[in-house]
């Protein structure tokens, strides 16, 4: 079986992504995930007017949040504030955040 | 959901070190508290946050009071659109006992004379004193009236107002707008940066004017500046300035107020003609809170209180900590609820670490968000994400990262009224 490279690339990464995300220390992803509780709820579950992130499937809040970081999905303030975030780090707060009770 | 007693009480000396070691076996079964004492003065963003985080972070193992003076929360933030008149006093007030009901925060209602550092005591208005282990201040700003000589005349405070804290204030000010004949003119003036809430008093003027143009068209709006130029948002308020309220509002910038004459209306400057007015709207200079001063802690320019960003712990008093808009920021970081909410989860999680014996969070990140509304439905933001850098010691903006509206809209309008719901639920419930 001969490997595409760019899809070896793209799993290498996705794993690197993983790899660094849980070894981040969880207090740490603990904090910077209630810095987004301010407009999204304590414990990512939101009031009337903002999505919950609380019990979202981690591909897919890790996807939407790379999204809105390379611009591929418009925001009016989510692809401002998704670029001061490491994917790394965006990788730890979708799991973080997928974990919680919905 | 209540995990543990509502009134913790004492349990044996604060600050036992056997407490510290009690802790993690007794929040496990949740029988006991640890002994452990957070003592919070002042139940804004920043102190009812820090609450509520501590009890939720030691698992409902730290005893927590907050002192405050008033029995609800009332928000600055929207607070232009009750005088504006398109909200109420009721859409920007919480009350309190959640963070007692749902998080076990012990509430007193009273204010903070003297904090007493060696004692690791503070004293309380009505009398007595509570011990704590670690004391978190966040008394918000007061003002330099000082620098106004003539608002110490009798009645001077109570004719021109600041509204620049939520409350009687608010309702004041809208009833003089109320009053005023159609015709007649609005002034506002601004200090010099740094100053509580950037954007605030653009958002105010393009409230007034929202009014004015509904109920007395002929009414004008006068901004008088300190600063050489807006200092938040400056494209998009001048914009809705020129468009939305064409003739109506003038800014100038440049125009530091030497004093005020409250008897004839009238607002003196240092190099610029007196102004008189139908209602003057003075916002001082402002500083840290007033307990945080007589303590000690504002050694910026005698003015804001310098902290450990890590810790939010003051770099002079120990075991003492300041957040919110008492303290000298770092840099580009605003005077703002939102940043206020994320310093006391800060604060908070350093506070948990410290009292239990382990490292604080060794690089904090987190994000600013402000909305300011333009007219009743449309509004426009500034974001900004702000990282630990740890050769300088402080906060910075992420390159890169934040920004503005592109242009005023009503999307954001929406999610501005749910940005003030979820940070309410968050700092409060």
């Amino acid at each position: 079986m001969k490997w595409n490279p760019l899809l070896l690339a793209g799993a290498l990464a996705a794993f690197s992504i993983g790899a660094q995300a849980q070894a981040m220390d969880p207090l740490q992803v603990r904090s910077m995930a209630a810095s987004c509780a301010s407009c999204h709820g304590t414990h990512g579950v939101a009031q009337a007017g903002n999505e919950s992130l609380a019990g979202v499937n981690k591909d897919e809040l890790l996807k939407k949040m790379l999204d809105f970081k390379t611009g591929k999905k418009p925001a009016t303030i989510m692809h401002q504030l998704s670029k001061g975030y490491s994917d790394d780090q965006l990788a730890a707060l979708a799991a973080y955040f997928s974990a919680l009770k919905k | 959901m209540m995990k543990r007693r509502q009134f913790v009480q004492s349990v044996g000396a604060a600050g036992s070190l056997s407490a510290i070691g009690m802790m993690s076996g007794c929040a496990s079964t949740g029988s006991s508290s640890s002994g452990l004492k957070v003592v919070v003065v002042g139940g804004g963003y920043g102190g009812a946050t820090a609450a509520k985080y501590v009890r939720m972070w030691s698992d409902y193992g730290i005893d927590v009071t907050l002192i405050e003076p008033n029995s609800t929360f009332i928000s600055c933030p929207i607070s232009n659109l009750v005088i504006g008149g398109t909200k109420t006093m009721a859409d920007i007030t919480t009350p309190y006992d959640n963070l007692l009901k749902r998080h076990g925060v012990r509430l007193v209602q009273d204010m903070v004379t003297r904090i007493d550092p060696d004692k690791r005591v503070v004293m309380l208005a009505k009398g007595g004193e509570l011990p704590y282990d670690r004391l978190i201040v966040s008394p918000g700003v007061d003002f330099m009236w000082e620098n106004l000589p003539g608002m110490a005349k009798e009645g001077a405070k109570d004719k021109v107002l600041h509204s620049w804290k939520a409350g009687a204030q608010t309702v004041a000010l809208r009833k003089q707008l109320e009053a005023m004949p159609d015709g007649g003119v609005y002034a506002l003036t601004i200090p010099m940066a740094p100053y509580r809430c950037p954007p605030g008093p653009y958002e105010r003027a393009c409230q007034v004017a929202s009014y004015f143009s509904k109920a007395k068209p002929k009414s004008k709006v006068l901004i008088l500046d300190a600063n050489d130029d807006v200092t938040s948002k400056g494209p998009l308020f001048k914009k809705a300035w020129a468009e939305r309220y064409k003739g109506m509002v003038e800014y100038r910038g440049k125009h530091k107020l030497a004093d005020v004459d409250a008897a004839t209306n009238t607002l003196k400057f240092e190099f610029s003609e007196d102004v008189k007015a139908a209602v003057l709207n003075v916002i001082p200079d402002m500083r840290a809170g007033d307990i945080a001063v007589k303590t000690g802690m504002a050694t910026a320019n005698k003015r804001w209180c310098e902290i450990d960003f890590l810790t939010f712990e003051s770099k002079v008093v120990k075991n003492v900590h300041v957040l919110g808009d008492s303290i000298q920021i770092a840099p580009a970081m605003p005077k703002s609820g939102h940043m206020a909410n994320q310093h006391g989860k800060t604060c908070a999680a350093a506070v948990v670490a410290l009292l239990t014996g382990k490292q604080p969070n060794p690089l904090p990140i987190y994000n600013n968000t402000c909305y300011s509304f333009v007219s009743d439905e449309d509004v426009v933001h500034v974001a900004s994400v702000h990282r630990y850098d740890v050769e300088k010691m402080t906060m910075l903006p992420v390159p890169g990262a934040g920004g503005v509206s592109s242009a005023a809209n009503e999307l954001e309008g929406r999610y501005a009224m749910a940005w003030a719901r979820n940070i309410w639920a968050d700092t409060l419930a």
